[in-house]
């Protein structure tokens, strides 16, 4: 059977199904990190004394990860235009670098990780850790699971390209819908965690 | 190349111009967002200051990367819905903590 309206707009939402999909999705996502940000504001306001974020955390590692991470954004829609453009080669070397970004990212977070686990740091120490755990690590998955997509379409997921280059040019739009909105979700999370 | 495929590539390097302009953006604000941080402001003031900033920037990658700025009437009417929903999530809750609002 074939997928409806996965090149052509569908005709009474004026959208392609995919990316009605993907927005879909992407609203409960902003209600998933909306009520973890929600538990932040009543822990902390609740709180008698907070820490400030820069005298637990380390600062320059996640303003180094936040430029890594913009810099995938642009890597992920420069992919997309690149197939616009009609380039396949541009488009896998912005893709792989997109990959290899959000594989910089996860690195920087295992040794931020390890070090607060080697100096007994642990979601268990306070309530700000037991938050900046479950915030950052919910992130991480949403940045591993975009990885895995973003490499699916660099690879096997790319031969699409040859027998349908406008369903794959969508395809690769709505990963980088998912990708972008993991970029928004850290330009929230890094002041709130790591400069306030 | 047709007229209308120059046009559309002409179209598209103009999207590129952005993406790279938006890219330089969202620099500068990182960098001055870690430079407010320093000045050790009062809590209310960096709050304030740093959600402003990180407002600019997510506004930036929605509108631009996310190309929310020229999008269908769908997608807006599901985002309303969004916001309005998160933003309950994100004040009931306070409100019936900090003053008793909802428990007297």
């Amino acid at each position: 059977m074939e997928i409806p309206y996965t090149v052509e707009a569908r005709p009474d939402t004026g959208l392609t199904n995919g990316k009605i999909g993907i927005w879909l999705f992407l609203a409960s996502e902003v209600m998933l990190f909306g009520a973890l940000f929600a538990s932040y504001i009543l822990i902390r306001t609740g709180a008698q004394t907070w820490p400030r974020g820069d005298s637990i955390l380390n600062v320059p590692l996640a303003t180094f990860n936040t430029i890594v991470l913009i810099s995938s954004s642009v890597t992920m829609v420069m992919a997309w235009a690149s197939l616009k453009r009609n380039r396949f080669g541009t488009f896998r070397i912005y893709q792989a670098s997109t990959v290899l970004l959000g594989g910089v990212f996860l690195v920087v977070k295992y040794f931020e990780y390890s070090h607060k686990f080697e100096n007994g740091l642990f979601p268990s120490t306070s309530n700000f850790l037991a938050l900046y755990f479950t915030l950052t690590g919910l992130h991480m998955l949403h940045v591993m699971g975009g990885m895995a997509v973003n490499a699916y379409l660099w690879g096997p997921g790319a031969k699409l390209w040859k027998t349908n280059p406008e369903w794959f040019t969508n395809r690769v739009e709505n990963s980088g819908l998912f990708w972008h909105f993991v970029d928004l979700v850290w330009i929230f999370l890094f002041p709130t965690l790591y400069l306030l | 190349m047709s007229e209308h495929a120059a046009d559309h590539a002409a179209d598209i390097d103009r999207h590129v111009k952005v993406y790279i302009t938006v890219f330089v953006a969202l620099m500068a604000l990182t960098i001055i967002t870690v430079a407010i941080s320093r000045l050790h402001l009062p809590v209310h003031e960096a709050v304030t200051i740093a959600l402003i900033v990180a407002i600019i920037k997510g506004s930036l990658v929605a509108s631009f990367f996310m190309h929310l700025i020229s999008e269908k009437k769908l997608i807006y009417a599901v985002l309303g819905l969004t916001v309005a929903f998160f933003f309950a999530l994100l004040f009931l809750p306070v409100l019936t903590h900090s003053n008793g609002f909802w428990i007297h």
